[in-house]
């Protein structure tokens, strides 16, 4: 396969970037799209010139670290999946493909493809764990119960590998998809509903703080997950919210 | 050549970790706060103990190369965590997963330690649970098991395909809350270049900034590495692409010996090479084993037929096919071990069965499991003459709950549905078990410096059992570490703050950036991953899964050659001061490159088979592993000395009191 690929190029965070013209050529459908991206960076280091700087690191789509906006969508054509897992047979001989960091003001650019997601981890550091130590005297694992409908939903919730691709996708560069994950994972367990309270309101004003945009139930978000996340979680969160709100 | 003291407690061994931490000299809770410990890496060993140092009151600084800690590559295991529960009741306890445990290395771990491991197993489900982890349940609300290779019992803990994920991010949430109370402080997107070392002792490390490129200082009481494993030293594995060996090796060439570098675990079940354009291997969950069966064409011409496309799978009947491990291990079947079934499957590749272009892919095939599964839904739901159809989608459905995610993963990458066609496996590299040496309290031979989870060597001797990773880096963060470094640090209580403008700190800040400078100032003509790939090759061919003395010898020359001409012609672009990925993998590929070849020296040194260090010379008449336990029962720990051949060998003779040295049978 031959391609056109059009690659958003910036120094560091300070610089101004800009999008930048490659030809490549003997693509193969097999590749994966980092693979694709790999052979660029080994074409350009021979000719003297500086990779293309992306984060990845699992390349099965579990870390989360990939993060690209791939012709306009996050994480590129391709449903349910991470950029890693996106497969160049998605593509056709002789496409051009525009290639971009996720856009959003909480999280700034880096360097080239490369974002800043710390304001992710505030979130988490505002409100998500449960509140218990490490002693070995927990209570034995099987002791409570727990019905297997909500142990499933708090599982699913659970599964968010924290991308961002949901803030990329959202025209408000919200991040309720992320939080209500979180939240609701929590809130679906017993052992969570003891903190259940401050933790949503915690975690909301930090989101807020953070500088990401409000919900307006596009559900954009939930499309281009390549988790599957449910929108479900943000309406289990608002509810979670308000109630926290009334009893405050 | 030494022998080294593990500090093992002279008593029983069902109280010795009791007793031993009843002994201990404990730090008063005032005093914690005086005392500052560095922990690099924080996957599920480092996470763990970052969070519980920091619950116990030590100020923590926490280290990774990712942009999150909640990246590290332990978020990718898949399977399972053991645990000796026995809610199964099936005849499971402490003393059944030891055994299996110390069998299953092929009895080159050291007993004490893995007993303690099985102790604290089922204290890390409890723990989890506590955390919110959403492990899975069966219908009447409590947790459910599976089976792993190795074992004849369920002890297995899972969520799904995602039980690594579900585990760090419980490490991680137990993180977040220390960090929130500012009792660890996090460093994410910094790599340890270097260890510094004062009077002796672990005192601080050099790290790099990996966004702004700044070599920073950062002093400590203790440093704990819990960096994982090694496996990318073959270039082609199931490792992250940025797993490396970097902070290992370097504590390793300040005084910490490091253990066992051959035994390197080659996991079964990965999906194959497709061309020369692969990054990275994807592994299918060994849990798969519980209900796929693995097989090959019984005879030569069906193999090449599906081999050039004139043939299915699907096409094929049961008697022209040879499930070769049902064949060969009646016992244990497609639940063997993973060395065994590793050489099973090249056993069978080796003679012409292969089954994908390159010959080098065997069948994990579900249909009957989808079958089984399909006929027991039907008779739950009343329906007691079910069509094929209906017995399939019912099938499917179950296969679907349990697998899902391994399923669709493998159909992104491959392209063919494995509901309807037998997957297509072939081993890969996966799990180090040699590492850093530690003695029982986890610490290195350098005093103050620490090795945890994947990074130290000490529990799973030749071959690691499935899903015991996960469990032995969460009993070292968790239950471990944060017992014994306390008995290390109570002599640290009047220290104070250590100095960052000590001459240890300059010395080797200054040594970390000559290297980095050579590096960019180079202007080589080869790129780093030509070496990589290299290396990778060398690896694969002469230390992979069967070894001999020639090729180990050949490996030992073209790694030392290889290493010197990286250093003449590799070619870094970009500066030292700003982002830089090819400079960081340059440093890591560095080390591999001395790594490796120590690796290809441990493997000729051990003239015996055993566990996934599987030596041509010394096998059964019917191919099995054949150990030395006069000569070779214990672990090499290698000292540093300038060059990996100038290695000096230290022996820590095995004792086995509890256990009776068998000759290792799954038949």
């Amino acid at each position: 396969m031959k391609l056109t690929l059009k690659i958003w190029r910036q120094k560091n965070a300070a610089a101004k970037g800009q999008i930048v013209t490659y030809n490549i050529d003997g693509i193969e459908p097999d590749m994966s799209f980092l693979e694709m991206l790999d052979v660029l960076n080994e074409g350009l280091i021979e000719k003297g010139d500086e990779p293309v700087e992306f984060d990845h690191d699992c390349r099965e789509g579990i870390c989360g670290s990939c993060s690209l906006h791939i012709n306009g969508r996050p994480h590129g054509p391709d449903r349910g999946v991470a950029t890693c897992q996106l497969h160049m047979r998605m593509f056709k001989d002789g496409d051009t493909i525009f290639i971009e960091p996720f856009r959003a003001t909480a999280f700034p650019v880096l360097k080239d493809l490369i974002v800043d997601r710390s304001s992710f981890d505030r979130i988490q550091q505002a409100g998500g764990y449960i509140s218990v130590n490490t002693s070995g005297n927990t209570q034995d694992a099987n002791a409570i119960p727990i019905n297997k409908h909500d142990a499933d939903k708090a599982f699913d919730a659970a599964t968010c590998i924290g991308c961002g691709a949901c803030v990329a996708a959202c025209k408000n560069a919200s991040a309720m998809l992320f939080t209500s994950a979180k939240v609701s994972q929590l809130a679906l367990l017993p052992q969570g509903k003891v903190e259940a309270t401050e933790r949503v309101l915690n975690m909301v004003r930090q989101m807020d703080e953070e500088g990401f945009g409000n919900c307006t139930n596009t559900g954009a978000c939930e499309v281009e997950c390549p988790k599957g996340i449910s929108l479900e979680n943000i309406a289990r969160m608002n509810r979670e919210y308000l109630g926290a709100s009334l009893k405050g | 050549m030494g022998i080294l003291d593990a500090k093992i407690p002279d008593t029983p061994l069902k109280d010795k970790w009791t007793k031993y931490k009843n002994d201990i000299n404990l730090v008063n809770p005032a005093n914690k706060r005086n005392i500052d410990v560095i922990v690099v890496g924080t996957g599920l060993a480092g996470g763990s103990a970052a969070a519980t140092l920091a619950e116990l009151g030590y100020n923590v600084k926490a280290f990774c190369y990712q942009d999150s800690p909640r990246r590290a590559h332990s978020i990718a295991a898949q399977g399972g965590i053991n645990a000796a529960k026995n809610y199964q009741g099936d005849g499971d306890s402490v003393h059944r997963l030891f055994y299996d445990t110390v069998k299953g290395g092929d009895y080159r771990s050291r007993e004490a330690n893995v007993y303690r491991l099985a102790e604290v197993s089922a204290n890390i489900i409890d723990q989890c649970v506590a955390q919110g982890v959403p492990f899975a349940r069966e219908y009447g609300g409590l947790l459910d098991n599976r089976s792993f290779g190795g074992v004849l019992v369920s002890r297995t803990f899972y969520a799904k395909g995602q039980t690594g994920q579900q585990l760090l991010l419980g490490a991680y949430s137990a993180m977040n809350r220390q960090i929130n109370r500012g009792k660890i402080k996090m460093y994410n997107r910094h790599e340890m270049l270097d260890l510094v070392i004062i009077n002796g002792k672990a005192r601080g490390i050099i790290a790099r900034n990996l966004i702004t490129g700044e070599i920073e200082r950062h002093s400590a009481h203790a440093v704990v590495v819990g960096s994982g494993g090694y496996g990318n030293v073959f270039f082609l594995s199931t490792n992250a692409m940025g797993s490396n060996v970097t902070a290992s090796w370097k504590i390793h060439k300040k005084g910490a010996y490091f253990a066992n570098p051959c035994y390197t675990q080659i996991h079964p079940t990965c999906i194959p090479v497709s061309g020369d354009h692969q990054s990275k291997l994807t592994l299918m969950s060994e849990s798969l084993r519980n209900d796929g069966r693995i097989w090959v064409p019984a005879s030569l011409d069906d193999a090449k037929a599906i081999r050039e496309g004139k043939l299915k799978p699907t096409q094929l009947s049961e008697e022209q096919r040879d499930y070769y491990l049902e064949r060969r291990y009646p016992s244990f079947g497609n639940l063997v071990p993973r060395d065994v079934a590793s050489r099973a499957a090249k056993e069978r590749c080796d003679a012409g069965f292969g089954v994908n272009k390159t010959g080098e892919a065997v069948y994990l095939d579900f249909a009957s499991a989808i079958e089984r599964f399909g006929k027991e839904q039907a008779a739950i739901h009343g329906n007691h003459n079910p069509s094929k159809e209906e017995i399939r989608s019912l099938g499917k459905k179950v296969v679907e709950n349990k697998y899902g995610n391994l399923f669709q993963m493998y159909e992104k990458i491959v392209d063919e549905n494995p509901y309807e066609t037998p997957m297509m496996i072939y081993p890969a590299v996966h799990y180090t078990m040699g590492g850093v040496w530690v003695d029982y309290n986890l610490m290195t031979t350098v005093p103050g410096c620490y090795a945890i989870g994947e990074a130290n060597f000490s529990d799973h001797g030749a071959n690691r059992l499935g899903a015991s990773a996960l469990m032995q880096g969460l009993a070292d963060g968790y239950f471990v570490l944060p017992y014994t470094i306390g008995d290390y640090l109570s002599s640290d209580i009047r220290t104070g703050r250590i100095s960052t403008d000590l001459p240890e700190f300059e010395e080797a800040e200054q040594k970390v950036r000559e290297q980095l400078a050579h590096l960019v100032n180079n202007k080589g003509t080869h790129s780093v991953d030509h070496y990589h790939k290299k290396l990778g090759k060398i690896m694969w061919d002469k230390c992979g899964m069967a070894r001999n003395a020639e090729g180990l010898q050949q490996a030992i020359a073209e790694i030392k050659a290889l290493r010197e001409d990286f250093y003449k012609n590799v070619k870094v672009p970009g500066g030292m001061d700003e982002k830089n990925a090819e400079l960081e993998k340059a440093g890591r590929v560095a080390d591999f490159l001395e790594l490796g070849e120590l690796f290809a020296k441990d493997a000729l040194h051990r003239q015996e088979s055993c566990g996934g260090h599987f030596r041509e010379e010394y096998q059964t008449e019917e191919g099995e592993a054949l150990r030395d336990d006069e000569n070779f029962k214990y672990v090499a720990a290698w000292e540093y000395k300038g060059v990996p051949s100038e290695a000096v060998l230290h022996k820590e003779e095995l004792v086995y009191k509890n256990i009776e040295l068998k000759t290792r049978s799954y038949k």
